[in-house]
């Protein structure tokens, strides 16, 4: 075969996946070049990790329609063993890792590395396991325990273990959401000397500038069929023109204005935050954030950029309420009036709401109707002697589904069952009717599409245009900069910068956010 | 959006909730055929009642634990302890009846105000902690009995649980007071479902055909009479019926829609976010214990009265049929489902079982299998379920 191979590794067919009542995907067609690194791209529920699903077998052959041509060959997998045993790896966007066992350990679970007697062998295992680490140049220890290193050296891992099984086309779902920008860097830098290797890659991915710097070609998937597939190179010229040819392809029309405008009218200061110090909960003297001073005037919205790490969600966390950690210091006023924030409830009487940053975990209870995810911070409002009135709760919740526009039959449906764009719009429902005068939002568009993002930035002016103040929290410096009017940058614990949003660059910002010395620079 | 569902809709809109009352329903068949309708006799049915209330007391609190995302293992000992301090106080010590119930109900909150700090304020969890308590309360009973049964109990203390309310209104041949307290229920059952009919209709939801509607409180209203028929012709409405009643109207109310109730669902169903909602959980932790404590010494008046005596051994394994309750009436083993009235049923299916075996009888051990696989087959059902779903999506 390898003299003859063909110049395609993977051909996906005719491609139709039906659920009960649902067509997930409607005649897809796929072609990976051997070696090519490439994209795929769709707004949330467009059907990408569905394709990926039913190419490497979670959905077995027979549950889809269409073939599957590998390496000139059908492909017919029953099973993951069975995508794997033909090189085909998935590497998921939840990490599949078990925290207390080592990397070595981790990297060959479920394909151990035995002696004859059948026994594991570690020397083997830790051995191999060192040259995998090398070659995605992860520089930990073999036998370190996954709990004890960060997110971004927990994926280079997961690379580890899908190259251990000989793998010739890796997909990677969203490879890099909660990797740093470093940390990314150096991701999309091993995906580029795997391809000079022989590795073909599959990437899905939702930050498009990544996509628009790696990928050889990009196939967008929309509402479950392919539109279509182009080369980057006749894309547009610059980063910024290959990626809003993307955005075309995903929406079906020209996105010109990311971020919509906003007249921006500040008016007197409702938060301001004084000497904030933040101690880590476990490791003592551990100084997390270090003398923060901000504020936030109404009709303003603020930004923090910081990287991860920085000290950027547990300096949201410690004025919600106190959320992170006991020993916390500094003085908080709300309207100038000091406020004792000391748990989760004085913080919503003080008029302090926060959107967390993974919704799934710490905004909605997945397995409750979307009505009562909006009326759970909130329940004060509803009811009265401790009985709730459902019959206004559900009015309310009906108001917020029109006029958040959260995309459902009724109110009543299975919050985990709705897309991320709807399910940050609960969220934010949730915290509106509170009536809050500062909303907090860590990363309010994380792992959402476009489009929704785009009705996210609307409402966050919304807000500001009636006079609330907004804390918004993101990598993402675009973003940043397309929405706020202020940004703080926070290094290391420290605010390092206040820059007005005019006078902003990425390069500048970046270099306020890597500054390790601790002078405040005003810009 | 007033839509209406049809019948195939009701039934499989929420498969978890109407697949118990079907399966009740067909076990109650099957019983009463095996039994050649002794099942479903007035004497049967009222020894039923008497029998299997403490479970469906336990399972009550036990349902808010679980719904919580707890457990509670200690409750068979607890129900020991509270009938043991009764008996105690009652017979041993020559007080009033009532002495010996509001000593039993402070053992209870106490016991329940303990496992609830360690739960909430200290953070074990409650399967170890309930596990502890299991043995702690087993010996503090045999503590309190040094070792030995006190019986019997005054029969004041003893018509808690063998008591019958009856000829309040006159005898016929059967008894008058028992069908119209029945009657009420039933047309406030009714009252209470028109009401809430109409507002779903006020605010846009989706309800049932009229005919669906009708049909339903009928077929309620029907059992309901023949179930207070069959009573009335025996000995009457049963004392414990009426406490049970109470208890189960007022928790469903206070599951479904109180502030407490719904920082329950919250916490099991996501506790970090429950805890960044505003929700006080450790509060709410420490009251569902709290509360479960005071239901497993209601358990134990009930038990200790309807045996009227107090064992070292009582309650043994009643923890074991109250969680089984729940978890056939559709609670969910990580927390954030279940209602009373599905832990009631559940509890309904489990007594109807063991009857009906003992009427057979069947003996203890075959029960015990056939209890244990009917437990593994609910959970079972509910994972498929679960499965079912997500492949929807």
């Amino acid at each position: 075969m390898a003299d003859s191979a063909p110049t395609d590794i993977l051909e996906m067919r005719g491609i139709t996946k039906t659920f009960p009542g649902v067509k997930a995907l409607q005649d897809v067609n796929l072609t990976v070049r051997r070696g090519e690194i490439h994209g795929i791209c769709g707004e949330n529920g467009a059907g990408k990790s569905t394709l990926m699903k039913v190419l490497s077998g979670v959905y077995p052959f027979g549950t889809y329609e269409g073939d599957i041509v590998l390496d000139g060959e059908t492909a017919q997998f029953g099973n993951i063993n069975d995508s794997e045993a033909r090189g085909v790896v998935i590497i998921h966007q939840e990490l599949a890792l078990v925290p207390y066992l080592s990397i070595a350990e981790n990297i060959f679970l479920g394909n151990e590395r035995r002696r004859a007697g059948g026994g594991i062998d570690w020397n083997k295992t830790n051995a191999e396991a060192a040259v995998l680490l090398e070659r995605v140049g992860l520089s930990e220890s073999p036998t370190t325990l996954i709990s004890a290193i960060g997110v971004g050296k927990q994926q280079l891992v997961e690379i580890a273990k899908a190259i251990s099984k000989n793998v010739s086309l890796l997909i990677l779902d969203e490879p890099t959401a909660a990797l740093n920008d470093n940390d990314s860097e150096h991701l999309l830098d091993l995906l580029r000397q795997f391809k000079q290797q022989g590795i073909t890659s599959i990437m899905i991915s939702h930050k498009l500038a990544e996509i628009a710097e790696i990928a050889d070609r990009t196939t967008i998937i929309r509402d479950g069929q392919s539109i279509e597939t182009f080369e980057m190179a006749d894309a547009g010229a610059s980063s910024e023109a290959i990626q809003n040819r993307i955005i075309r392809g995903m929406v079906g029309r020209d996105l010109d204005n990311r971020y919509p405008d906003r007249d921006s009218r500040p008016g007197e200061e409702v938060l301001r935050v004084e000497d904030w110090t933040v101690y880590h909960p476990t490791q003592p003297g551990r100084v997390v954030v270090d003398s923060a001073n901000l504020n936030v005037r109404a009709g303003e919205v603020v930004g923090i950029a910081g990287l991860m790490g920085a000290g950027r969600t547990e300096l949201a966390m410690s004025l919600f309420g106190r959320s992170y950690g006991r020993d916390i210091s500094g003085t908080a006023y709300v309207h100038g009036k000091q406020v004792d924030v000391h748990n989760v409830p004085d913080a919503i009487k003080a008029g302090i709401a926060y959107v967390s940053e993974d919704r799934k975990q710490y905004g909605l209870n997945l397995i409750e109707d979307i009505r009562r995810n909006i009326s759970a911070a909130g329940l004060g409002k509803l009811s009265r002697n401790g009985f709730v009135d459902e019959n206004e709760e559900l009015k309310v919740a009906g108001e917020y589904r029109e006029s958040m526009n959260i995309r459902t039959p009724n109110v009543l449906m299975e919050v985990g069952k709705l897309s991320g764009g709807n399910q940050q719009k609960v969220v934010l429902s949730k915290w509106l009717y509170t009536a809050p005068e500062v909303l907090i939002l860590d990363e309010p568009t994380r792992g959402i599409d476009v489009g929704a993002k785009y009705e996210i930035y609307t409402i966050i002016n919304e807000l500001v245009a009636a006079g609330k103040a907004v804390l918004v929290i993101s990598s993402e410096l675009p973003e940043l900069l397309g929405i706020c009017d202020r940004i703080y940058t926070l290094a290391f614990g420290r605010i390092t910068g206040e820059v007005d949003v005019a006078s902003a660059t990425q390069e500048g910002l970046m270099a306020l956010m890597t500054q390790e010395n601790t002078q405040e620079t005003k810009v | 959006m007033t839509g209406i569902a049809n019948l195939r809709e009701l039934f499989t809109r929420n498969l978890r909730q109407s697949g118990i009352y079907i399966a009740f329903v067909l076990i109650v068949v099957l019983f009463s055929v095996l039994t050649d309708g002794l099942l479903l006799s007035s004497r049967n049915m009222t020894s039923l009642v008497l029998q299997f209330s403490y479970i469906l007391i336990l399972a009550i609190g036990m349902v808010i634990i679980i719904i919580g995302g707890h457990i509670d293992l200690s409750v068979g000992s607890v129900v020991a302890l509270t009938g043991a301090v009764a008996a105690v106080i009652v017979i041993r010590g020559g007080m009033p009846w009532w002495v010996g119930v509001i000593a039993a109900i402070g053992t209870g909150l106490l016991v329940g105000a303990w496992q609830g700090f360690w739960v909430a304020y200290v953070g074990i969890p409650a399967f170890i902690v309930t596990l502890a308590g299991m043995l702690l309360f087993r010996g503090l009973t045999l503590e309190v009995l040094n070792n030995v049964s006190l019986s019997p109990f005054p029969a004041e203390y003893t018509s808690i649980a063998s008591g019958f309310l009856n000829g309040l209104l006159g005898g016929y041949g059967y008894d008058t007071f028992t069908l119209v307290i029945f009657a009420i229920g039933v047309l406030g059952f009714a009252y209470n479902s028109w009401r809430t009919r109409r507002a779903r209709i006020a605010y846009k939801q989706t309800v049932e055909a009229p005919v669906l509607f009708v049909l339903k409180l009928v077929v309620v209203a029907a059992v309901v009479m023949w179930f207070a028929w069959n009573l009335a012709t025996y000995r009457g409405l049963p004392a414990v019926l009426i406490i049970l009643a109470v208890l189960v109207m007022v928790y469903t109310l206070v599951t479904k829609h109180s502030v407490f109730g719904r920082h329950v669902y919250a916490i099991g169903g996501n506790l970090a976010a429950a805890q960044l909602s505003g929700v006080r959980v450790r509060r709410v932790n420490f009251w569902m214990f709290v509360n479960m404590g005071f239901l497993a010494s209601i358990a134990g008046i009930v038990f200790s009265a309807r045996s009227s005596a107090a064992q070292p051994a009582a309650g043994n394994m009643f923890e074991l049929d109250a969680i089984a309750a729940c978890f056939i009436g559709g609670a969910a083993v990580t927390g954030g489902i279940g209602t009373v009235t599905g832990a009631m049923v559940g509890g309904l299916i489990m007594a109807v079982m063991s009857n009906g075996m003992q009427l057979m009888g069947v003996d203890q051990s075959t029960q015990q299998v056939v209890k244990g696989i009917v437990l593994l087959l609910a959970v079972a059902f509910d994972v498929w379920n679960k499965k079912r779903a997500v492949a929807a999506r």
